[in-house]
This record gives structure tokens, sequence and C-alpha cells, in this order.
């Protein structure tokens, strides 16, 4: 892994934290998770970079395996 | 109304049912657009071809519709180019609906200075009544119909076949068979062949209906509209004011009840209009397939088009990519069988072919995955999609509602000299553009002796496009004079006997092949770009020819 930061880069945590989780407010989880694919695909577009995508992805996915 | 009667072709008694004998050079199984193809590419090569097709007329239905510049260029090589794009259809524009919401549209309008335009719509009984037409002038072809192939057997030396006919059986021998018999290919069941890869559990009614309208000549597909909710719909205009209209149903619909007029009727009036004058002409419910054979050559035998290979419809890349397997084998076939080059050259069609069915797979794949999502998160992240679309241009990227057919670049061919393997002292600039070895000739604006356009030059044997007149006679006619002759198009100059002169008439010509004053094209016989240079060097011509046909190069001159 070398393209994906994974250092931190915000800089107001607690800000962002607050503003995703504010998104969300009062919408139904079919809502949450449109607006949740929507913001993957505008930041997938504004990173650009197949490398860090692909790592992201993969960071994303570690750990994580479907049920037996 | 129908629009259209199917013709019946005459059924004829065969002489083998009378005692004779025969064995043929060619078979080919099928007399489909791919079997036609393969035929009429046979027999303007004076290759005496029989095709066995089990029916006595053309498709039955219109079935696939549109067809790709590539296709139209092709059929252009083989004189039947001109009447099916006057029939057909010309369009460019695509429009995207989300529900009730246009979210954009497209246009495939190509760059001006090409003969053939980007796509014609164009029932497969007119496409295959023009070629069934031109191989009846072929004195080299011949069709049976109502001939049908019921054993195969095959060995080193030849492919023994038994065929029924209404008068009954007979037996045929031949050293190569091509087999187009379609996506069911009885004859690759009979030689218990298989294909491998992924049937798509949905269903998907298609429905010709003639109606005069003033809809517009364009590609319409809805993701999720008001009058089909939850399932996609495509609506296309073919020749003869009939339209194609294509319900996607879902895995769970009957097939039988959903193939009923009454049941269709109600699903057309909800998405026309109650006002709107229409008749259906014919209707058909299908699933789909993304899968191919293993290898599509088998020794003697060889396999194109849906018999080898299947896709899903959008994309329209079933029927093109089957003329593109004829296209890059008929020229092979024909130089093996003239002892012009070792057998191994028909390996490489089923390298190539077999590399460009996985292209096809692919985006058929993704496509039907875009359309069809398989799982909740794929179906969010699709309307997600959709969505962005209607603002950002980013996001109608990646809308996917069938990625266009366009012609296989065979970049790894190994029957390509690269451009870093050319050896050569001179300067040797590097090309740029997109006439990469492997790519299929772009077509432009020329004027010269066989018409307006670059691509009819080009093609049916090997071609030296070259720039400037720096090749001499003597050299022109060395070329010429090989075993496997490569004829001499050059661009600008005054005319001369030992070649072919064109004059650039826009300089189009130089600049999609990146040329300066002595640049130099080796062209296939189906005007894939093998070779290029900045010199010209009979040797290093004579070198990349011997590799595009998997000889050695003294085998060739």
């Amino acid at each position: 892994m070398i393209a994906l930061n994974t250092r931190p880069n915000l800089a107001a945590p607690d800000e962002f934290y607050e503003a995703l989780i504010g998104l969300h407010r009062e919408l139904t989880e079919v809502q949450s998770a449109l607006v949740n694919a929507k913001l993957i695909l505008l930041l997938a577009n504004h990173v650009g970079d197949p490398d860090v995508l692909r790592e992201a992805m993969a960071a994303a996915r570690e750990g994580i395996s479907p049920p037996l | 109304m129908q629009t259209y009667t199917n013709p019946v072709f005459e059924y004829r008694r065969p002489p083998e049912l009378s005692g004779s004998t025969r064995h043929c050079g060619v078979v080919i199984v099928g007399a489909g657009p791919v079997g036609l193809a393969a035929a009429i590419d046979l027999a303007q090569r004076d290759i005496p071809v029989l095709v066995l097709d089990d029916d006595d007329t053309v498709s039955v239905g219109s079935r696939a519709i549109c067809y790709a510049k590539r296709t139209l260029e092709i059929l252009d090589r083989l004189g039947c180019g001109e009447p099916v794009v006057q029939r057909g259809v010309g369009w460019s524009v695509g429009k995207i609906f989300n529900g009730d919401q246009l979210t954009y549209q497209f246009d495939l309008l190509p760059e001006p200075g090409h003969h053939r335009p980007a796509f014609v719509n164009l029932q497969q009984y007119h496409f295959e009544e023009y070629l069934v037409r031109r191989v009846a002038a072929l004195a080299a072809a011949e069709i049976r119909w109502k001939h049908r192939v019921v054993a195969v057997t095959r060995d080193d030396t030849q492919v023994r076949l038994r065929v029924a006919t209404p008068d009954g059986e007979y037996a045929l021998t031949c050293d190569w068979l091509i087999v187009c018999d379609g996506a069911r290919s009885p004859v690759r069941h009979m030689l218990g062949l298989d294909t491998e890869g992924q049937v798509f559990h949905d269903r998907f009614l298609i429905a010709d209906i003639h109606m005069a309208t003033d809809f517009p000549t364009e590609r319409w597909f809805w993701f999720d509209p008001p009058f089909h909710p939850n399932q996609s719909v495509l609506l296309h205009r073919q020749a003869d004011d009939v339209w194609r209209v294509d319900f996607q149903l879902g895995w769970d619909a009957d097939p039988e009840e959903e193939k009923r007029p009454e049941n269709i009727l109600p699903r057309l009036q909800a998405m026309l209009g109650a006002d709107v004058d229409f008749a259906i002409e014919w209707a058909s419910v299908y699933t789909f397939q993304c899968r191919r054979m293993q290898k599509f050559r088998h020794g003697r035998v060889l396999f194109a088009g849906d018999a080898a290979h299947l896709v899903s419809p959008f994309g329209a890349r079933g029927a093109n990519s089957g003329v593109q397997d004829a296209d890059n084998l008929v020229w092979k076939l024909a130089l093996v069988m003239r002892r012009q080059a070792p057998e191994a050259l028909l390996d490489t069609y089923d390298a190539e072919r077999v590399a460009a069915a996985d292209e096809n797979i692919l985006n058929s794949t993704r496509a039907t995955d875009f359309i069809t999502p398989k799982s909740v998160v794929s179906r969010t992240f699709r309307d997600a999609v959709l969505a962005l679309a209607r603002h950002h241009a980013f996001a109608r990227t990646l809308v996917n509602s069938g990625r266009l057919s366009v012609p296989a670049i065979l970049a790894d061919s190994s029957l390509n000299t690269p451009d870093n393997m050319v050896e050569n002292e001179v300067d040797n600039e590097a090309f740029s553009g997109a006439m990469v070895p492997g790519a299929t000739a772009a077509d432009a604006p020329v004027a010269g002796p066989r018409g307006e356009w670059l691509l009819p030059y080009l093609g049916g044997g090997f071609v030296l496009l070259t720039f400037g007149d720096g090749i001499s006679a003597a050299a022109a006619r060395g070329l010429a004079q090989d075993a496997i002759p490569c004829g001499i198009v050059q661009v600008g100059g005054t005319p001369r006997e030992d070649r072919v002169v064109i004059q650039d008439k826009d300089g189009l010509v130089a600049a999609r092949y990146d040329a300066n004053a002595q640049t130099c094209y080796l062209l296939r016989p189906d005007q894939h770009v093998c070779a290029r240079w900045r010199t010209f060097d009979p040797a290093a011509v004579r070198r990349a020819l011997a590799r595009a046909t998997a000889n050695t190069e003294r085998d060739i001159q």
C-alpha cells in the first residue's frame, strides 16, 4: 500500500464526523444507503486514481468475510 | 398488417442422392449472417464453398437489428454493404431515461470523413436477403436449403457429414468445416463440444411493432419507467416503420403467457399511449447467456458466430462480432488451403477471436449487471449512478445500457510486428494515434481509380499503404510477384502502372495514420494493421508479411 493516504488528513475530524452522521438524519435505511452510494461515487470520481481506489476498497473490506 | 413476408428458397434434390459422391474443400453449416459472410468471402477468392442450411428462408423475426460501422465496412469488401446501408435506418443519438425523466443523451456520430455511419438498424431478414443475393451472384458458392446436418465425425485428414433432406440422407466429406449454426449449434453438440460461462436469470420480451409515428430515430432506454416499473425498456427503430421494443420481465415471468398478444398489447399501450395506432409483427421471450467455447478451432472444424460465443443483446455484439469472425477466418483458411501458410495460421483465428469474444463477453456482462442488478447493494449503486447522472457529467460515464460494438483491436496477436520490434537504423520516430498494430484500418476521403474512400483500396490481399513515391518500380514489382503478393497503395504522386496511386483529399489519411514523407503500413487482407515503419525497407516488409501469415521469410517469396 503506497497510493492511499491513511495518515490523518482531515483538518477537523469531529466536524466531519458530525456532518457525515447529520447527513443521514431522519432518513430511512434505504434512503441512507442511496446517499452513501452517491457519496462514494462522488468521492471516487474526485480521487480518480485507480490505485488509490483499489487500495481503499481493499482496506474497507479487510477483515470482513461473507458468512459461511 | 405484416411488413415482411419471408421468401421461400427452392430446395433442390442433391445429386448425391442419386449415387454420386462429393468431396468439398469447404463446407459451411448455417446460412445466417456469419455463414453467408464467410461463403461470400471464400467465393470472392475463387474457393468453391458449399453452404448447408436446415431451413429454406432467411431469419424469421427481426432478431439482430443493429449493424455497426465495422460490419458495414466488411460488407463493402464483400460487395453488399450498399444495399444494407440504403435500406437500413441510420441513428446516432441515444437517450437514457430514469423513471419519467430524461437522464442524459449521447451522440455516437463519429468524426466526419468516414464513409459508413456508426450504426444502421435493419431487420436481420433484410440483412440476410442481401447476403443471399450476393452469394447467388458468385459462381464458386452454392447454398443448399433444407439440408440438415445430422451427423459429423472428424479426423486429422477430413470431416465426414451426414445430411438429411426432404428426399432422404446422403454423405459428404470435406477438408474444412465452418460451423455457423447459431446459439444452439447442433453440430457443436454432435461433436460433443460445449460452451462455458454464465447464464443470466432474467427474461426479456422482444416485440416488433409496425407504427407510423413521428418518434425520432433514436435509441431510447428506460430504467424503471412509470409504464413498466422496476424493469428496463428499450425502443429502437428499424426499416419499414417497424420498431423494436424490449421489455425486461424478470426471471419469474412465464414465457408462453407473456408471448400472447393479449398480454403484450397492454404493455405497449401503457408505453406508447392509448391513441397510438400500432400492430404487433413478431414477438419472442428470451433469456441470455454470456458464454464461449474454450477453443474455436478443433482441427479441421472451425466455429464462428453464436455457435462459438454468446453475449447478451445489450451492445449489439452478437451478429457484429460474428461477421468479424468470418472476416478474420476466411483469408487465413484461403492461404492454408492454397498451401501458402501452415495450419498454425488457423490457430491465430482461435487466439484473435477468442480474445475478441472475451472482450465482448466482458462488456456484455458489465452492461447486464448494470441493467439487471443482482443484489440490493448493486441496485442501490445503479440508482445512485442514475440519480447523479442528471446533473453530473462524470456519472454519465458509469451509466451502462450496453457498450455498443466496436471492432476488436488485436493488440496482442502474434501476427503483429510490434513497433518496438522494428529494427531500423534510420529515423524510426514513434507513432501516435489509433493505427497501432492490430487495429482495423481507419477510413478517410481520397481520390483515386476505385472511388472516394480509402477502405476499398485496402484488404482482400496484403497491401502496403505508403506515403510519398519513395518505392522504386523494381521494389514494387518484387513485392507484387512474391508467392504471397503485396500490392502497393501509394498516397500522393502521379499515376503509375506498378501500384495504385490515391490522393489524400482532405489530409485525413496522413493525419489518421500519423504519416510523414516515407511512412508505410502493412495491412492484412481483413484490413487490420500488422506492421508500420517510418521508412520503406522491402526486407522488413517481407519479414512482417511472413510473420502475419505464420510463415518463415523464405516461404513467402
